[in-house]
């Protein structure tokens, strides 16, 4: 009953599978595999508009939305039918094909990411050996789109909104994929099912997840603000700072092809968010073994909507950075952390996972996190800022 | 020939012509990137894995976006109207010929050709990454330093300098201004 409950969705793909003809049954397996992931993601997408702009509401001491249904929540249906049904303004002088083709390449590369990750015990669209360098493959071309966007639309805030996006998240990008480099060399695998099975298991009382090691902890904590930074929300906002470029890079865009952008960004969000579970979190692992009787995809997407609630969190309470204390806090405070986090990995492979392995470990993260937060505060006043190139 | 491959190919070789024949040089370069996911594709179709990803992770995430970023930082305006052949593109022509034929020839003469067992489907991620750390070791720890050498360049060229005087009032700095670009 229980093995039931946990293979449901697996085998009743297989099911269904066998009532098609022979000749249908690839073509059928990966549309059974695609539509489930878009259509449960795109109703996460619509549920986590609504409790996002209550959260933030409650956060500053207002309501939110309340009007449309019960509670607000059928609030996203009326912006859906809004942006579809309103005209999509494209202005005079722009690219046309590329303005038309940014919204659609950012929705390929959000979609794309969901294909390697394990949803549950044995739900992953596409196993793939190098799993988790696809998921960064697929989010590096995000910058190309966001590019397109902001100069094919003749637009100066645009152009400035892409420039600030792109330079952001080529810079996060480095101390993104450097945190997981720990987990990969722990793991031993590229491949996200195997990260998954690696952290099954307890040891004790406690699940044997990477983010309750000493590195795997300042590991997770890095991956996640640097994954904010690429999703571009706040305190990274920078790319689509109102008070100062209007709207960033789709600034031109109206419509439908500005909700595909919004779209787009949650659901780079949520692929974020959902990686942190799958190589921290212990992915869909229970993480008490008396809980082991919940099916699998419901510890994962428990753990992403408390994800998801950290972003609000984060979101709602913290102030928008300058452009400088960005990349400052990219290059002098994330890249060292990560590369730290390296060399603490490989000592606990070989220290051993006791009171040594803790100490030593420990020590070199939590003093190198103290050493950097003392001199990046202490040295770095506010000074009048010297430009070299520009007049 | 597969079908997929033929597919492939003409998609490279189309946005290949593409990157160097269309006008407007952002067009160009984003048919480059074109160009290196079909590279990517090919490889996929190959077997290779690692190198598809790697090659979509860096060319496409990175070199093209340095190109786009040199276009747009050099260009002071629009390109006069020169010819689209002259004779100074006809040596690009026979170095790429040159390049081309001494490929394929090596392609033709190769003993892997005509075999029909595949070598890469049985290639995994683990078997890589031990080569690289074992038998490619040098060169992978040369690329590495060049690389850094690279970055330790940017920083010095990006550093703020010192300015050894005492700032005017007005504010400006006290080295006089770069020339406008």
């Amino acid at each position: 009953m229980i093995e039931l409950a946990d293979q449901f969705f697996v085998l009743s793909k297989q099911q269904i599978l066998l009532l098609m003809p022979v000749a249908a049954q690839p073509l059928a397996s990966v549309l059974l595999s695609i539509i489930p992931i878009i259509g449960v993601f795109a109703t996460l997408f619509a549920l986590t508009t609504v409790l996002e702009r209550k959260g933030l509401g409650r956060i500053q001491n207002r309501l939110g939305p309340n009007r449309v249904g019960p509670f607000g929540f059928l609030q996203p249906l009326a912006d859906g039918i809004k942006s579809l049904t309103k005209e999509d303004v494209v202005p005079f002088r722009t690219d046309g094909v590329l303005h038309f083709l940014a919204p659609v390449l950012v929705m390929v590369a959000a979609l794309l990411a969901y294909s390697v990750l394990p949803l549950g015990r044995n739900m992953v669209a596409l196993d793939l050996d190098a799993g988790v360098l696809f998921f960064f493959a697929v989010g590096a071309s995000t910058e190309l789109a966001v590019f397109m966007a902001g100069w094919s639309s003749r637009n100066k805030y645009a152009m400035l909104g892409a420039m600030r996006a792109i330079a952001q998240m080529i810079s996060y990008e480095i101390p993104l994929i450097l945190s997981t480099v720990g987990v990969l060399m722990t793991a031993g695998t590229l491949s996200t099912t195997g990260i998954v099975e690696a952290q099954s298991g307890y040891s004790g009382l406690l699940p044997n997840w990477y983010v309750l090691t000493p590195w795997g902890f300042a590991g997770f904590f890095l991956f996640l603000i640097a994954a904010t930074a690429e999703a571009n929300r706040s305190p990274f906002d920078l790319p689509e700072g109102e008070s100062e470029i209007v709207a960033g890079y789709f600034t031109e865009y109206s419509g439908f092809k500005f909700a595909m952008f919004f779209f787009g960004e949650y659901l780079g969000l949520f692929a974020a968010n959902a990686l942190a579970i799958t190589l921290f979190l212990g992915g869909w692992n229970s993480p008490l073994a008396i809980l082991d009787w919940v099916p699998s995809y419901v510890w994962f997407f428990a753990k992403l909507m408390g994800l998801i609630g950290l972003s609000i969190w984060v979101r709602g309470t913290t102030p928008r950075m300058r452009s400088d204390q960005l990349m400052n806090f990219a290059w002098k405070f994330m890249l060292p952390m990560s590369l730290v986090n390296v060399l603490a990995a490989g000592l606990w492979r070989f220290t051993g996972h006791g009171f040594l392995g803790w100490f030593v470990c420990g020590s070199l993260v939590a003093g190198s996190y103290c050493w950097l937060g003392v001199e990046l505060s202490t040295k770095n006043s506010l000074k009048k800022r010297v430009y070299r190139f520009a007049t | 020939m597969n079908l997929d491959l033929a597919i492939l190919s003409l998609l490279i070789g189309a946005s290949a012509v593409a990157a160097i024949t269309l006008r407007d040089l952002v067009h160009c370069v984003l048919c480059l990137a074109v160009t290196f996911a079909g590279l990517a594709a090919v490889y996929l179709r190959l077997g290779a894995e690692f190198i598809a990803f790697s090659q979509v992770l860096v060319y496409i995430g990175a070199v093209a976006i340095l190109a786009l970023f040199v276009v747009l930082l050099t260009r002071t305006g629009e390109i006069e109207n020169q010819s689209r052949f002259s004779l100074q593109k006809l040596a690009p022509l026979a170095v790429c010929g040159l390049v081309f034929t001494g490929l394929a020839g090596a392609a033709w003469s190769s003993s892997l050709r005509g075999s029909q067992e595949s070598v890469a489907a049985s290639i995994r991620l683990r078997d890589v990454g031990r080569e690289l750390m074992s038998a490619y070791v040098l060169p992978l720890e040369v690329l590495g330093l060049l690389l850094t050498a690279a970055l330790i360049g940017a920083a010095i060229l990006a550093q703020t300098e010192e300015p050894n005087e005492v700032e005017n009032p007005n504010g400006a700095s006290s080295h006089p201004p770069a020339k406008p670009h």
